[in-house]
């Protein structure tokens, strides 16, 4: 069953396109990732489908709703949390559950029950009374997704949800999301962190305002790159990374810390090739040549490339 | 829907609570508004310092003097010799005025002729120097029957005075200006805590971010507005009765009027002011931007052009039609109707109309402007 369902989402700011056509669904109970680099238009196409922004045109169903015609039906069947924290900072944790209850309209036993399951997944029981704004960054963040669910919504946008977060909190925070998930909660996440995107059942990445790819990481990686993707580890990166892009046979390079990956253009070339160029002809060392498997990251750069050289022709 | 306004107010006022400088804004700024408008700001003129120069030192002189500083207005502090002084005493503002007796003055008097006493003012206070011949004109004609009278009587003869003008003043019968300030003083101090803290109040969740939380909740923005100003109501309602009352145990000025219609005209007011409140929130995306515009739109213009310190009629017609840019000016016109006068709606129900248009005028625009960001 789908519970998310967009057709041909638009929307025009004066001239420019900030989100094209773009169309996709989501399965109940998925975690679905939306990736694209900043500016791409992901914060847009989150601000249409949670009901605060109008489509120029295009529709999209969220939970059976419309969001253009019944968006406030809308925003009560789903939660909302964005990368801007959005707790009030000056109230207590307390406070702060008892207001977003209050909105949501949660009352007597049943608000007891979440404010406890809220503190539960935040991780302060028995810090109620603390002000919000003195916590860490991390629990907070747990405290934001906590009460953004606090009317159990059967979904949930998250915006960038993790952005500015250690790895440590990040990772407790997937969990949260796990969790979620697994109780039957559709999630909805854009990140630019490409490790999270592994967690998602699905993604989708849009680049310049249109959708140029989907599946899940699995599929993305072997349906998007066919060509062989070799791992360089040389001593002088930046000029090992020039002598390799005048070569017909390199498609795409891209570095990676110590690292150059290169996407070929022709099966014929193996390793030897490449030790033979730097290290025969332009006396660089080079310590190690591997082909291995794409990352997504790989496969982003390749596809977001490849769109924007077409959106130049 | 109750619930959720409630929701919101009760959160509007636990942050409230906690924001001290918010606090002092709403309820430290009021108080010394009062102190100072109730006493520093005085337009009655007391205790006018003056200089006699008398050359002519006869019993006439000294009545005269006498007669002056018998009332309250004036106080004698010095008498003088030569005439370099006069100079000296009026540059270092050590007298506001110097009387100035000729010489040959009972002489003249004696021989029934006419006397000239100089008086010399000080005029850079136009208002005081205005206010001080009147007295000292009213002294001089007083003395002058008297004059008059003495000569007849010795003659044998009654004086006649045909006509004696009788002023009472109605409303204000010592003509003290405070009576004449409250009321606007409590206009401008529902303005602060009306339009500036609303204003900052919305624009401070925009600026945190926390609006979008609001934004993609079930509540309308209705719901939203009504619940933050809830806690600004019942704070304005609270100030305006500390006014009144400080206006009663500090300037003893009684409420004349149905205090059941002074209720109807403030929350008539407080609605045209935090609809202004809120549209300025809505152009403005700081709180820096949101101060200083609520101070321009309502702050100043409380002060300047409501008729609160400079009256309205007398000024030009341009001036005239841009005093309707702040709620407080109708505020005025019926709190002065209710407090001094005590009169009842039929004489101020035009002014309810108007704070009711400007309120809605200003939420139809803020709307408007609403809708429009939310397409940005």
């Amino acid at each position: 069953m789908n519970t998310i369902e967009v057709n041909n989402l638009t929307k025009k700011f004066g001239k420019f396109t900030a989100v094209d056509k773009v169309s996709f669904t989501v399965k109940q109970g998925e975690i679905f990732g939306f990736l694209g680099a900043n500016g791409a238009g992901k914060s847009t196409t989150i601000r249409m489908l949670i009901g605060i922004l109008e489509p120029t045109f295009g529709d999209a169903l969220v939970g059976g709703f419309s969001i253009k015609n019944e968006p406030d039906l809308v925003k009560k069947n789903i939660g909302y949390m964005s990368q801007k924290f959005s707790l009030y900072n000056d109230l207590t944790v307390a406070e702060n559950i008892r207001f977003f209850a209050g909105v949501y309209g949660l009352d007597g036993k049943k608000y007891e029950e979440r404010k406890k399951w809220v503190l539960k997944v935040a991780n302060l029981e028995h810090m109620e009374n603390v002000i919000t704004g003195s916590l860490p960054g991390g629990i907070k963040q747990r405290l934001a997704l906590g009460t953004a669910v606090i009317h159990e919504p059967k979904i949930v946008f998250l915006d960038e949800p993790t952005s500015g977060v250690d790895p440590i909190s990040r990772r407790n925070f997937w969990d949260l999301i796990n969790e979620l998930s697994e109780g039957g909660t559709t999630i909805l996440v854009t990140t630019h962190y490409l490790d999270e995107a592994e967690f998602c059942n699905d993604i989708i990445l849009i680049n310049a305002g249109k959708l140029i790819a989907q599946g899940n990481a699995k599929a993305l990686k072997s349906n998007y790159i066919k060509n062989p993707i070799l791992e360089i580890e040389s001593e002088r990166v930046v000029d090992s990374l020039e002598i390799l892009e005048k070569e017909k046979w390199v498609g795409e390079t891209s570095i990676f810390g110590n690292y150059i990956h290169v996407i070929l253009n022709d099966n014929k070339i193996n390793e030897g090739n490449i030790i033979h160029l730097l290290t025969e002809e332009n006396g660089i060392k080079v310590q190690r040549v591997e082909k291995i498997i794409p990352t997504l990251e790989d496969v982003f750069i390749h596809l977001i490339e490849k769109d924007s050289k077409k959106n130049v022709q | 829907m109750f619930n959720r306004i409630f929701a919101i107010a009760k959160k509007e006022t636990r942050q409230l609570k906690r924001d001290t400088r918010m606090l002092f804004i709403v309820f430290f700024f009021p108080v010394v508004l009062l102190a100072i408008f109730g006493y520093a700001i005085n337009f009655d003129v007391h205790h006018i310092k003056i200089a006699v120069y008398d050359q002519d030192r006869s019993e006439y002189t000294r009545d005269f003097i006498n007669g002056l500083i018998s009332s309250e207005y004036f106080d004698l502090v010095t008498n003088i010799d030569d005439d370099k002084e006069i100079k000296k005493l009026l540059d270092e503002k050590i007298v506001q005025a110097v009387v100035v007796f000729p010489k040959d003055l009972s002489r003249k008097l004696l021989s029934k002729q006419e006397v000239k006493i100089q008086f010399l003012v000080d005029g850079v206070d136009g208002n005081s120097a205005s206010v001080i011949q009147n007295y000292v004109n009213a002294a001089t004609y007083s003395y002058s029957i008297e004059l008059t009278k003495e000569y007849l009587a010795v003659n044998g003869k009654n004086m006649y005075v045909p006509i004696d003008l009788q002023p009472r003043f109605w409303f204000n019968p010592d003509l003290q200006s405070t009576r004449f300030l409250i009321p606007g003083l409590m206009g401008m101090i529902l303005i602060i805590t009306a339009v500036i803290s609303i204003s900052l109040s919305i624009v401070r969740e925009k600026e945190r971010g926390t609006i979008e939380q609001i934004n993609v909740s079930p509540l309308s923005s209705i719901e939203f507005i009504l619940g933050k100003t809830v806690p600004y109501i019942v704070i304005s309602l609270i100030n305006a009765g500390i006014v009144l009352l400080a206006g009663y145990i500090l300037f003893g000025i009684v409420t004349k009027g149905n205090i059941l219609l002074l209720l109807l005209g403030t929350f008539a007011f407080l609605f045209a002011a935090l609809s202004l409140g809120v549209f300025i929130s809505t152009i403005s995306d700081s709180q820096q931007v949101a101060f200083q515009a609520a101070n321009v739109t309502s702050l100043l213009p409380s002060l300047i052009l409501s008729g609160f310190i400079f009256p309205i009629e007398s000024m030009p017609v341009a001036i005239q039609v841009l005093t309707n840019i702040t709620p407080a000016k109708f505020f005025i016109v019926i709190l002065r109707a209710i407090l001094l006068r005590g009169a009842g709606i039929s004489a101020f129900w035009d002014q309810l109309v108007y704070l009711g248009i400007f309120g809605l005028i200003f939420i139809m625009l803020a709307t408007l402007v609403d809708k429009k960001s939310k397409n940005k």
